[in-house]
C-alpha cells in the first residue's frame, strides 16, 4: 500500500526508502533500524539539505532513521521530489560532517528535582548513587530533535539502566527535567506532558527564543551529564 | 499607531499567522492558525497580505477596543459579534470608529473565529512568524493567550490605510460554499497504512467517530469503534505530518493539529488532506465526522484548487 522506491548506487549501498507520508509531506527512510550509522546518513542528508536547498521545500523533521520532507505541493509532487532527492542520496555518503561538539550537562540528581531515581534503582536491583554513575557514564549521541522546540533524543543508555516509561505520563513535567525512557535519555525544555522517568534537573536552559541557534543541542552533537549538588544547581540557575 | 485593547479575552484567543517552517531540525513546530484558510479570506476583505497575523478565538470570543478605530473582518464561524449594537457578520469588512468595542460570544456554529484587522496584528516576530505555540509558550503575545488588558499594535497599512475602499466586502457565496468546513474528512493514506489489514481500513472509512474533549491545537482525540490491530512491526520515532491520523494503543483515532509534536511514535492510518485541514480547526468536541479515502492525485488537485480560489479575484466581493 506504501508506494516505495528504492535507490540504489553500486558500491555505496545507498539505498534508501521512500514512503508519501501525506499530500504535502515525504517519508526518506535511511536504514530500516535504529543505529549511529542510521542517524549518520540521516544527519548527512540534513547537512546536504542544507548546503544546497532544494527550492519547494518548506522543512524538514529527522527521526533516528528517517528525514520527513515537507513541500510546497502546489510547485511539486512526490515523484518530482523523489527525483531530485535521489540525486542528493547517491552523492550522501561523501558529505562531511562538522565536528560534534561536546556538551557538558550538569545534572542536581534524586530529590524533588528526580522524583523517580530511587524507583528506577529499585526496579534494577542497585542503590541510586549507582544510577547516577552510570548515567553519567557515558557519552550520549543527539539523535535528533522533536517533540517540542530543543528536545534532543539522547542515545543510548547504558544497559543496565534500560527502564520502560511511566505507564501513566505526568500531566506536567517542570522545566529541565532529565529523564529516561528505554534506551533513551533527555532533558524537558518545557513544562510539558512527559512519561519518562524522571532522574534529576538541569539549571541549564535547552531552548532560548533570544539565543543564537536557540536550541542549546543540535542533532549530532554528543553530551555528557555530570552530577552536581542543590547549591550548584541554585548557583548556576541564578547565572 | 493604533491599537486594540482585550476587553475580555474569550475562551482561548491567540495571535496566529501562517506559521513558522523551516524549524523542525531543531523540534520547532510550525503552528499557525487552525483555519487557515479563515484567515486568510479575512486578510484579503481588509486588504492584508493573506498571511497577515490575526486573532484566533476558540468556542467563546472576547470583547475588543479599538481606541483609534479600525478596519475589521471577522472570519470563520459566526460568534454573534456586535458593534455599538448592530451585528457584525462573518465574511465581511466593517469599519469600527475610535472608541468602539467589539463584542463576540459563544460559538453558533464551528469552534474558531479569526478577527483580521487591516494592517494586521503586530507582535515581535519568532523565527519569522507571529504564530503562539502555547505548549511551548513561544510566539505571539508572550507565547501565552490573550488576557484583559492586553494592548496589541495594528500595523500600519499604508497609504490606503483609513480603509474607504474597504468597507463593505464580503466573501462572494460561491467560493465562500467551496471553502465550507466539512465533517467528512477527505483522506490519503498514512505511511503506515499498510499495518491495517482490510477488515481496520473498513472499520476506519466506515464508522462514525465523535470528537472527545480532548481536541486542541495539538490534536484532537475521537471515539468509535475501535480499529483492530494490524501485524505491526515495531514503531520508530519519526517525523509527523500536519493532519496525520495515529491509531493509539486501544485503537482509537488522534488527528495530530497545528500545534503538534514534530515526531511521534504511533503509526499512522491515514492523513487529512490539506485542503481539508481547516475543515479540521472548525470541529468541536462531541461533532461527529467521518473520513473518506481519497487518492494522491485528487488531494493534490484539490489543494492546488483552494489555493488558486484563496489568490483569486473572484473570491472578493465589493
Amino acid at each position: 500500500m506504501g508506494y516505495t522506491f528504492a535507490v540504489m548506487s553500486g558500491e555505496m549501498g545507498a539505498s534508501a526508502r521512500f514512503v508519501k507520508a501525506s499530500d504535502q509531506t515525504l517519508l526518506v527512510y535511511m536504514k530500516e533500524s535504529i543505529s549511529p550509522a542510521a542517524s549518520e546518513r540521516v544527519r548527512k542528508l540534513l547537512r546536504l539539505l542544507e548546503l544546497e536547498p532544494i527550492a519547494g521545500i518548506r522543512n524538514l523533521h529527522p527521526g533516528y532513521r528517517s528525514v520527513l520532507v515537507k513541500f510546497d505541493a502546489v510547485r511539486m509532487g512526490h515523484e518530482e521530489l523523489e527525483k531530485v532527492l535521489q540525486s542528493y542520496l547517491v552523492r550522501v555518503e561523501d558529505v562531511t560532517l562538522p565536528e560534534a561538539r561536546l556538551v557538558e550537562v550538569p545534572v542536581c540528581y534524586g530529590g524533588e528535582y528526580g522524583p523517580d531515581l530511587e524507583e528506577v534503582a529499585a526496579l534494577h536491583g542497585m542503590m541510586a548513587a549507582e544510577v547516577i554513575h552510570l548515567h553519567t557514564s557515558v557519552e550520549y549521541l543527539v539523535y535528533f530533535l522533536g517533540f517540542v522546540p530543543g528536545f534532543a533524543y539522547l542515545g543510548e543508555l547504558p544497559k543496565e539502566l534500560v527502564t520502560p516509561r511511566l505507564t501513566t505520563p505526568r500531566r506536567k513535567v517542570p522545566v529541565g527535567s532529565v529523564g529516561i525512557a528505554g534506551n533513551q535519555t533527555g532533558v524537558y525544555p518545557f513544562a510539558t506532558p512527559g512519561g519518562w522517568r524522571l532522574l534529576g534537573r538541569t539549571p541549564l536552559e535547552m531552548f532560548r527564543a533570544d539565543r543564537e541557534g536557540l536550541s542549546l543541542l543540535e542533532i549530532g552533537a554528543r553530551v555528557r551529564f555530570t552530577a552536581i549538588d542543590a547549591e550548584r544547581f541554585a548557583e548556576l540557575k541564578r547565572g | 499607531m493604533k491599537t486594540l485593547r482585550v476587553v475580555a479575552p474569550g475562551f482561548l484567543t491567540t495571535v496566529q499567522d501562517l506559521g513558522r517552517e523551516g524549524f523542525g531540525p531543531i523540534g520547532v513546530s510550525a503552528t499557525g492558525a487552525g483555519d487557515a484558510v479563515s484567515l486568510r479570506a479575512g486578510n484579503r476583505l481588509v486588504g492584508n497580505p493573506q498571511g497577515a497575523a490575526g486573532l484566533e478565538m476558540t468556542l467563546v470570543g472576547g470583547t475588543f477596543e479599538f481606541p483609534g478605530g479600525a478596519v475589521i473582518a471577522l472570519a470563520g464561524s459566526e460568534f454573534g459579534a456586535t458593534v455599538g449594537g448592530a451585528t457584525v457578520p462573518a465574511w465581511t469588512a466593517v469599519e469600527v470608529k475610535a472608541g468602539q468595542v467589539l463584542t463576540l460570544g459563544p460559538t453558533q456554529g464551528g469552534a474558531r473565529s479569526y478577527l483580521c484587522v487591516r494592517g494586521g496584528i503586530e507582535v515581535d516576530k519568532l523565527l519569522g512568524s507571529a504564530s503562539t505555540h502555547i505548549l511551548s509558550g513561544l510566539g505571539g503575545m508572550e507565547g501565552r493567550a490573550l488576557k484583559r488588558e492586553d494592548v496589541l499594535r495594528i500595523g500600519d497599512a499604508g497609504e490606503a490605510g483609513e480603509g474607504g475602499g474597504f468597507t463593505g466586502r464580503t466573501v462572494a457565496g460561491k467560493p465562500l460554499e467551496k471553502l465550507a468546513a466539512r465533517k467528512v474528512l477527505r483522506a490519503t493514506e498514512g505511511p503506515q497504512s499498510d499495518w491495517f489489514p482490510e477488515p481496520a481500513q473498513k472499520v476506519f472509512y466506515g464508522s462514525t467517530y465523535r470528537v472527545t474533549e480532548e481536541a486542541n491545537r495539538m490534536g484532537l482525540r475521537l471515539e468509535g469503534p475501535a480499529i483492530g490491530e494490524g501485524s505491526h512491526g515495531e514503531m520508530i520515532t519519526e517525523g509527523v505530518s500536519l493532519g496525520a491520523v495515529q491509531i493509539t494503543a486501544a485503537g482509537l483515532p488522534i488527528i495530530l493539529f497545528v500545534e503538534q509534536q514534530t515526531t511521534g511514535g504511533y503509526a499512522k492510518i491515514a492523513n487529512v488532506i490539506s485542503a481539508d485541514l481547516h475543515s479540521v480547526g472548525q470541529l468541536r468536541p462531541r461533532d461527529e465526522i467521518r473520513f473518506e479515502k481519497v487518492d494522491w492525485e485528487t488531494a493534490r488537485k484539490l489543494f492546488i484548487e483552494q489555493e488558486e480560489l484563496l489568490a483569486s479575484k473572484e473570491l472578493i466581493d465589493g
